[in-house]
């Protein structure tokens, strides 16, 4: 990069001015950079403004983001929902099942992590080798067989198939929070002890508070990964009513015939909100956990 | 004194416990259902019926649809996995870099990672893709009046999907960061007084030391690519057309047994499944001593 930037005059003021010399190549990086990430958001403006768009437009005028006329109609006519279901229905299931199963898998993760990372006890390793492998297993191999066993207890068309699972701790989570206690020093622990408290009295009074980004992170996550769920709901829930926000967008989809582009686009914007909102509030939490533990 | 963590089995038991019930509840137990129902022929009604291997066989003999989804399957892993890391290190090495807009540019280029696994994302993507979609009308603008039908062909169908997946670098792009960050300018400047280039600064500084975590990626990565789903399924509204260009394996596995409730011939399916993506793994982790550079201290 170097090489190819500097200029035959720069080179004899190269010791002592700084800011000349490197303005226009500052400028070409900011260029290029900022150019590129434009490209990269190109598709998520395009469906913001699509949005309000009239439907009749939404192809003719694809190559403009500016809509002409400007509507808001979409989002009335989206909200109004589908299959004869508000889309406010649709965001409340996904709200019930990503608020039980968030809670379920950071309560229950912190608890197996405080367990993996601070009490020793015979076959730990084991079952901390279970847990890694248990990271990678396609989730194809145990789909149909849960299916069967979810549909012969009567848990079909329930949030329950989606929900319960995650009351016992998830893999990715478990880790994360593993790799955050074990930076904690043991001495609060001791100390602790020494206080009179019993093992569950240093997981809720010393561990519990010190870990609440590692929680934080996890929750995150959780919420990304139940609220953009597809496979779960298609399999389990098959009443409207019941449906979460991924799967009601699928029925926007299949009714496209009516080429109601702009409705569909409308909520399409209204299922990202919360995510890019999260995103834009919590992103260090974000970055921690990704960058610490490869978290998608 | 007494600072190791004091051996207790049964409070250890006791945390874990969750774990290890919902392991055997949700892994083992279904795992082994699953492994005896890959031997059986069964539709979800009646009861299982023994038939030995003859789903393993039917698959790899009898089923030409099986070799498509096989075929699409590893062109998107094998493209798109790749294409996603190298997209992920450049970006990373651009931002690597003290200045106040870094911050930001992370943040844009991170956005697609949190929201590409979405049906928003994927009904996006495929009207961007359509045929009168934003793609071709600006290469109208730019000229080019020959409209590309991404959707009637197989192979452009499946790099519409290859490409969604490369959109979403960012998380590996984060990564890479804050590995670049770990390492020493020493390195570079040393480099620099012997007189490299930054070919070979890449080459021989960068690349080795970040190669742990290249091959982190690259692991955790194919096997997540190897389970795709959601965007063939909404992309190709549940058909992986055209023509199965879009058909991955888990959308076949999927029809096979909530569509056509063959579920003895998609358990089967599902655990060669699991045996490609291990031996995928176990490939790279051989490999791995040719290429992967630890220091001492990781391991």
């Amino acid at each position: 990069m170097k090489a190819v930037h500097e200029s035959p005059q720069a080179e004899p003021r190269q010791l002592q001015m700084q800011k000349p010399k490197f303005n226009w190549k500052k400028w070409l990086y900011h260029l290029v950079t900022g150019a590129f990430a434009l490209l990269m958001l190109y598709p998520i403006l395009w469906l913001l403004m699509s949005s309000f768009k009239e439907s009749s437009q939404v192809f003719v005028t694809a190559h403009s983001l500016i809509p002409d006329p400007f509507i808001l109609s979409n989002y009335v006519q989206g909200w109004e929902g589908i299959a004869g279901q508000s889309f406010g229905t649709f965001i409340k299931n996904s709200l019930i099942i990503v608020g039980f199963s968030t809670i379920g898998a950071v309560i229950s993760s912190s608890l197996i992590a405080y367990g993996f990372a601070r009490i020793s006890f015979k076959g730990k390793a084991f079952w901390f080798g279970c847990m890694m492998v248990s990271m990678m297993l396609p989730h194809e191999v145990v789909m149909i067989p849960q299916y069967i066993i979810f549909a012969k207890i009567g848990w079909l068309n329930s949030f329950l198939p989606i929900i319960v699972p995650q009351f016992f701790g998830h893999a990715f989570f478990i880790f994360l929070m593993v790799q955050f206690i074990r930076n904690i020093p043991i001495e609060l622990d001791e100390a602790a002890r020494i206080d009179g408290c019993g093992r569950f009295g240093i997981f809720y009074k010393v561990i519990l508070p010190l870990i609440v980004p590692a929680m934080a992170t996890a929750a995150i996550f959780s919420f990304y990964w139940k609220w953009e769920d597809l496979i779960n709901p298609v399999l389990y829930l098959n009443s409207p009513e019941k449906y979460p926000v991924s799967l009601a967008l699928k029925l926007f989809l299949d009714s496209e015939t009516a080429s109601n582009w702009g409705a569909m686009f409308a909520m399409s914007v209204v299922s990202l909100l919360p995510v890019i909102l999260i995103f834009f509030l919590f992103q260090k939490y974000i970055v921690e956990g990704i960058s610490t533990s490869g978290l998608k | 004194m007494k600072l190791r963590p004091a051996g207790d089995n049964l409070a250890g038991y006791a945390f874990i416990s969750p774990f290890i019930i919902g392991f055997l509840a949700f892994t083992i137990i279904p795992m082994v259902i699953s492994l005896y129902l890959s031997f059986t022929s069964y539709d979800l009604f009646t009861t299982p019926q023994w038939v030995g291997l003859a789903n393993y066989i039917e698959m790899f003999t009898g089923d030409e649809k099986y070799w498509t989804t096989i075929k699409v399957t590893f062109t998107y892993v094998l493209a798109g996995v790749p294409l996603r890391l190298t997209f992920a290190l450049i970006v990373a090495m651009l931002l690597n870099r003290a200045s106040r807009m870094v911050g930001i540019y992370r943040t844009l280029f991170y956005l697609p990672s949190i929201i590409g696994g979405s049906v928003a994302v994927a009904i996006m993507w495929r009207n961007i893709f359509g045929n009168e979609g934003t793609i071709n009308q600006i290469l109208f603008f730019m000229g080019i009046d020959q409209k590309i039908y991404w959707y009637q062909d197989p192979t452009s169908a499946l790099w519409t999907l290859i490409m969604l997946s490369v959109w979403q670098f960012g998380s590996s792009m984060l990564i890479f960061l804050a590995g670049l960050k770990n390492i020493s300018p020493e390195y570079y400047e040393a480099a620099s007084v012997d007189g490299a280039n930054p070919f070979q600064k890449f080459f021989k500084i960068t690349l080795p030391l970040l190669s742990p975590i290249i091959f982190f990626n690259l692991v955790m990565q194919t096997i997540s690519a190897f389970m795709t789903f959601t965007p063939a399924y909404i992309i190709s509204k549940g058909e992986g057309g055209p023509l199965d260009g879009t058909l991955l394996y888990s959308l076949y596995l999927f029809q096979k047994a909530f569509n056509f409730f063959q579920m003895g011939y998609a358990s089967a399916m599902a655990w060669v499944m699991l045996l490609i993506v291990g031996l995928l793994t176990l490939i790279l982790f051989k490999t791995s001593k040719y290429w992967v550079h630890y220091e001492s201290k990781e391991g």
